[in-house]
């Protein structure tokens, strides 16, 4: 690991000022930053800690309903906010479902979704890689890449945003709350991540100095509380990354879809949002069909990047399967294995 | 740039003189703490054999900067036994055959422990595997390290109630 100079810094503003350098990083947990520094894909000349800052670290509620989740908020404290995960159960499903229980306690909301990329050429310092090095090429591109993108793809890169959390963020309108040298702004988390294009080094819209500070989540958002899940198919049962994954969030009356949210995870540089999917379902009783139809509105423009045509298809299952569970209703407990196919009833083991 | 760090280990309060900001928490109790039992893996945060307790919250070790955590309140392996008595969860580890060759037995332990406290599994013993799944056994223990669990998770279970009813 190159080394690096040391910062801890006792105000927001000092932060962004102290991260505004050239090869500045910030660190809170660091469970994504020290693998990657340890393996030199990261370089930063200086951390600039931020675990330390005041009021960072709360869930607060808003005037319209909403909640604000400070950016140092832990991921396994907020799935476990039982008001959280009674309101956006299926944001607490997919928090569940990623890394591990010791990750979990350790990583903050801010880092889950500036984590980066698990392409293995990003991770292999010896392989081509435009994100890693800007104009080296892409060896992912004509490598091993069964995992990689399907959709908003381009020739420069084609690796996935790792995210489970971000997937049902970005189905629900959730915005991020960014501290900056001009002050402070809000995006929308849709918004926030950059398709690769030919510049795939820029991942999101944060500019030198930029903290997420928060993130948010509209009152609006707990209308579909009764029909939200989240869905992963993983290569094993528990502690990877998606194949590909999906948000599936409904709002039905009398028998019929009011309004749907859905978005998928594994597919893109970012979470992918399917909204003419959505559109297709408004009004539809939830039913095989609509679903189907729905998913493969949602792929459309999908297309491999490599020997990975199988996530075409596999999304659209995933899709409908998500849809399925959502339509019928958000179970009372999060399940043994969360966001799992494989899920089982409660004390039976998957694999008896 | 040299930095001093105060971490309480094992209840008892330790200083450290970092020369360099690169050390992470794991390597301070090996190396400098010669505090072994807590053990290097993967050194990724992929395989929980260094998985200790801060604040009573488990963490990947290897994944945790040093000077980060100065103040830190934080228990090892070595500091689970009270003196000749075995924590429940190293004697249940034993009954149930929860090791082969026990290097990542620490971890195994010092993740249950954390998994009690955050109170999420109870008794069931597919929560059990999914909360464990960050620690892996090369020799395959699995089904032991689930009984082993599930063993003092029924027992404390049991005594709640009892003190309850």
């Amino acid at each position: 690991m190159k080394t690096f100079d040391y910062v801890r810094p006792a105000s927001v503003s000092d932060a962004v000022a102290a991260a505004t350098q050239p090869g500045a990083a910030f660190l809170a947990a660091g469970t994504n930053l020290l693998d990657l520094m340890k393996g030199g894909v990261t370089r930063p000349n200086r951390l600039v800690d931020i675990t330390r800052l005041p009021g960072l670290d709360a869930i607060e509620p808003m005037p319209d309903g909403g909640l604000r989740i400070g950016a140092l908020v832990r991921n396994a404290d907020l799935a476990h906010d039982a008001e959280f995960a009674r309101s956006f159960p299926a944001v607490a499903e997919a928090l569940l479902s990623g890394a591990s229980a010791q990750l979990r306690n350790a990583a903050t909301v801010g880092g889950n979704l500036l984590q980066r990329t698990r392409c293995a050429y990003f991770y292999d310092t010896a392989s081509a890689c435009n994100k890693r090095e800007p104009g080296s090429g892409c060896d992912a591109r004509f490598g091993e890449n069964r995992l990689h993108a399907v959709l908003g793809w381009s020739e420069a890169c084609i690796a996935t945003h790792p995210s489970d959390f971000a997937v049902p963020l970005v189905a629900l309108n959730a915005t991020v709350e960014i501290e900056g040298k001009t002050g402070r702004r809000e995006v929308a988390l849709e918004e926030f991540y950059r398709l690769p294009g030919d510049a795939p080094e820029r991942e999101s819209v944060l500019e030198p100095g930029d903290l997420i500070v928060a993130v948010r989540l509209a009152g609006e958002a707990r209308g579909f509380a009764t029909h939200a899940r989240y869905l992963k198919v993983r290569e094993r049962t528990s502690y990877a990354f998606a194949v590909v994954s999906a948000a599936a969030a409904l709002r039905i009356e009398a028998g019929t879809i009011r309004e749907a949210r859905l978005a998928l995870g594994g597919v893109a540089a970012k979470p992918w949002r399917a909204r003419s999917a959505e559109k297709l379902l408004e009004g539809r009783v939830p039913d095989a069909a609509a679903f189907r139809r729905a998913a493969e509105a949602a792929l459309a423009d999908a297309k491999p990047s490599g020997d990975n045509q199988f996530k075409i298809e596999l999304a659209q299952r995933v899709l409908v399967r998500a849809l399925t569970l959502a339509a019928a209703g958000t179970p009372k407990r999060i399940p043994a294995l969360p966001a799992s196919p494989f899920s089982s009833p409660a004390g039976a083991l998957h694999d008896a | 740039m040299n930095h001093s760090i105060s971490l309480t280990v094992n209840g008892v309060r330790r200083d450290v003189e970092l020369e360099d900001p690169r050390v992470m928490l794991l390597d301070v109790l090996r190396e400098r703490l010669h505090l072994t039992g807590t053990k290097k893996g993967c050194d990724r945060g992929q395989c929980g054999a260094c998985t200790i307790l801060i604040d009573g919250r488990r963490i990947n070790s290897c994944l945790a900067l040093a000077v980060s955590h100065d103040g830190a309140d934080i228990l090892t392996i070595e500091g689970v036994a009270r003196g000749d008595q075995l924590h429940p969860l190293q004697a249940a580890f034993i009954a149930h055959d929860g090791l082969q060759c026990g290097f990542c037995t620490p971890g195994q332990i010092m993740s249950a422990i954390g998994l009690i406290n955050e109170g999420q599994a109870g008794d069931d013993p597919e929560r059990i595997r999914e909360a464990m799944s960050g620690n892996l056994c090369r020799c395959g223990a699995y089904s032991g390290i689930t009984e082993a669990v599930l063993d003092v998770q029924q027992s404390l279970l049991q005594a709640n109630q009892r003190r309850s009813a």
